[in-house]
């Protein structure tokens, strides 16, 4: 398909169905963008390594809202996390927002669409926050995802409030009977001295392909603390741009984990903005592809005010044919004196044509900072290996201990003990049927 | 039990050992001395099956088995035990995890059922009361900021737990001190039976304070040029190699 026209016509209907609704310009700004721009392609700096623009040359159905798609709750069975029974749970089906089979038990909570939220009491947050996420990410496919934000929703955490229930937010694909294209969207607030778990994975049902294009915006705001954890172990056969944009807007705390497993090609982006003094973000990562699986995990720390400590810890592992790139950058902008900016990154390579593409970027225009950055590109610790088997221990399950002892790290950042225990859980099958 | 026969061996084209040869029977401590470079250490990893050490000539015999077909967790299997020189430090790994795995490892290869939580623990209770290991070791990461003592401590605490019928003490007392050397070598004396054996590699007489060896052999440039009993490492320790050296020296003059 030319994708610039197959878009074109889906944005025009829904432009001329709603276009004077207070998103309308946003969208045609953002629709006008990615004309300009399209999909990237491996010619465009921060998409060198990964080549999305192949998955573009098929078919797809790219459902707007009249098209809900409805899940049994079989299908959703088969998708719940662990733990599902205490939190709030948000459902996107084929990038749009399912209120029935939403469950929202926290009163603390609001989620609304956003098409809603900008025109009610909500609209001056909506307003000012809604597309950041553009200055951060160039390039069409985030603009792709903003030109159609008319379907996507407003979670507002109220202040003061610690949400006692988790938010696990599914994005669902239904590829039964067609190739899907989805763009979920939100734009989460937490509000000053708020608190929240947010827990985000990925499914799809079905044989065809997806592609989920997906961006999320997070403001927190003064004395707020967020956990964001992204488990990504979707099947082989679907693709995904998957944009998670923070501002601290007050002094602030962040605390996010991307486990990425499966899929075919996965990209991550994750920006952190410090806007305000003394914020706090840490970012873990961990992805262990297999088979033919890419990912990519592009990350941006800014600090912007003086006095915010950031630390950045991914880690990967490396199988069978599996690619992946880690990109980090860390901006400490002149007026952030003060600033305790860390980032390390770790790879392992279990394979001889697993490869890996890691690139740390500190661009520090302040003087008085402490900034590290560091990665390396291994193989499993041979002496370790031998020390291990000469107590008896069989290659195979030494490999598996080591593996496991190199991904624990991450884990233990994951809080949610029915995640972290899941996450763990998938990661012990993987070695115990996969390493040899 | 351990029947080394006319071995060369070395590292990286690098021949270290030249016809080595030794006899170990059951309930038998020898103590292989010598000064640096002269192939204790090569020995000990050859015995253990480090991969990037090469055998060019000769046998090595353990318990009617060759040894050098076997994998280093099957030689394990089979009863030998290298506590190491330089323990190897694995930070995400807990040490008790470590230990449980190893000694389920061994007894599955020999056929038994694995310890249950009851039995596993009973069994290292008594262990770490004889190595005086505190409990928190055990949670850690296995050797990651342990002390040098801890470390050497944890290796004979392994091997109470493991209960090889070879020994092999990679220069144990290096780097201990006193107090420290004595807990180790009880723990070793405490192991000792009739029907299981040690070989003590070391630079020094010291550790031979403790664990008293039945035969003591000099290793110089890959072959054993001195074999006597437990006086001949005090000897050793008062005269220093020099006089081997020279001994040698007299001889192939001769």
């Amino acid at each position: 398909m030319n994708t610039i026209e197959y878009f074109k016509e889906r944005f025009d209907q829904i432009q001329s169905e709603n276009g004077s609704n207070g998103l309308g310009s946003l969208r045609q700004a953002a629709f006008n963008a990615f004309s300009k721009m399209g999909i990237p392609t491996v010619k465009h700096e921060e998409w060198k390594y990964t080549r999305i623009s192949g998955a573009f040359n098929k078919e797809y159905k790219f459902p707007v809202n009249r098209m809900v798609n409805h899940l049994s709750e079989d299908d959703l069975k088969a998708i719940r996390l662990p733990g599902s029974e205490q939190a709030n749970e948000l459902v996107f089906v084929n990038g749009i927002f399912s209120f029935p089979l939403s469950v929202i038990p926290s009163a603390e909570l609001i989620v609304l669409p956003l098409q809603e939220a900008s025109s009610n009491e909500y609209k001056d947050i909506v307003v000012k926050h809604l597309g950041h996420s553009s200055n951060y990410l160039k390039d069409g496919i985030n603009a792709l995802n903003t030109a159609f934000v008319q379907d996507g929703i407003f979670i507002h955490v109220k202040k003061g409030q610690v949400t006692q229930h988790p938010v696990y937010i599914y994005n669902i694909t239904d590829a039964r009977s067609d190739n899907i294209f989805s763009q979920p969207r939100s734009l989460l607030h937490i509000s000053e001295n708020a608190q929240v778990q947010l827990v985000e994975t990925y499914a799809t049902i079905g044989l065809g392909e997806s592609f989920t294009n997906q961006v999320m915006e997070i403001i927190v705001e003064k004395d707020a603390m967020v956990e964001y954890y992204k488990i990504q172990n979707d099947a082989g056969h679907t693709n995904q741009v998957s944009s998670t944009h923070i501002r601290q807007i007050g002094k602030s705390y962040i605390h996010t984990v991307v486990i990425s497993l499966n899929g075919g090609i996965v990209r991550n982006n994750l920006n952190v903005v410090l806007e305000a003094e003394h914020c706090e973000a840490h970012l873990y990562g961990l992805y262990f592809p297999m088979g033919q699986t890419h990912i990519d995990n592009h990350t941006v720390v800014d600090n912007v005010k003086p006095n915010c400590l950031s630390n950045e810890l991914y880690k990967g592992i490396l199988n069978d044919n599996a690619s992946a790139v880690f990109n980090g950058k860390i901006f400490v902008q002149p007026n952030a004196q003060k600033t305790n900016a860390y980032q390390s990154n770790k790879n392992i390579l279990l394979s001889n044509s697993a490869s890996v593409n890691t690139k740390p970027q500190l661009e520090i225009f302040a003087d008085d900072v402490k900034c590290s950055h560091g990665c390396t590109v291994g193989r499993l610790n041979e002496e370790g290996l031998f020390y291990l088997r000469s107590r008896g221990i069989s290659e195979k399950i030494a490999k598996s201990l080591l593996v496991h002892a190199f991904a624990i790290d991450i884990l233990e950042h994951i809080k949610p003990e029915p995640i972290r225990m899941y996450v763990d859980r998938l990661i012990s099958e993987r070695l115990e049927f996969n390493i040899t | 039990m351990l029947r080394i026969e006319n071995l060369h061996a070395g590292i990286e084209g690098k021949n270290i050992l030249k016809g080595f040869n030794l006899e170990i029977k059951p309930g038998e401590v020898h103590a292989i001395m010598g000064p640096n470079g002269s192939g204790k250490s090569t020995l000990a990893s050859v015995l253990a099956g480090r991969q990037d050490y090469e055998v060019t000539e000769g046998s090595i015999e353990f318990l009617g088995k060759d040894l050098l077909e076997l994998s280093p967790e099957k030689r394990a299997g089979e009863g030998l035990f290298l506590a190491f020189q330089y323990p190897i430090e694995i930070a995400g790994l807990s040490t008790i995890n470590f230990i449980k795995t190893s000694v389920n490892e061994i007894r599955k290869y020999r056929g038994q059922e694995p310890l249950d939580a009851v039995a596993f623990l009973k069994l290292m209770k008594e262990k770490m009361a004889l190595m005086d290991i505190d409990k928190s070791l055990l949670s850690r990461s296995l050797n990651e900021g342990f002390s040098g003592g801890e470390k050497k401590r944890n290796e004979i605490f392994q091997m109470a737990m493991i209960q090889p019928k070879l020994a092999i003490l990679d220069e144990t007392d290096s780097g201990l001190d006193i107090d420290a050397i004595r807990i180790v070598a009880n723990g070793v004396n405490t192991l000792r039976n009739k029907d299981n054996a040690v070989l003590v590699v070391t630079h020094y007489q010291r550790l031979l304070d403790y664990i008293i060896p039945d035969f003591v052999h000099v290793l110089y440039n890959g072959r054993i040029v001195k074999s006597g009993p437990k006086e001949l490492a005090l000897e050793l320790e008062e005269r220093g190699y020099e006089f081997i050296k020279n001994e040698i020296s007299v001889e192939e003059e001769v």
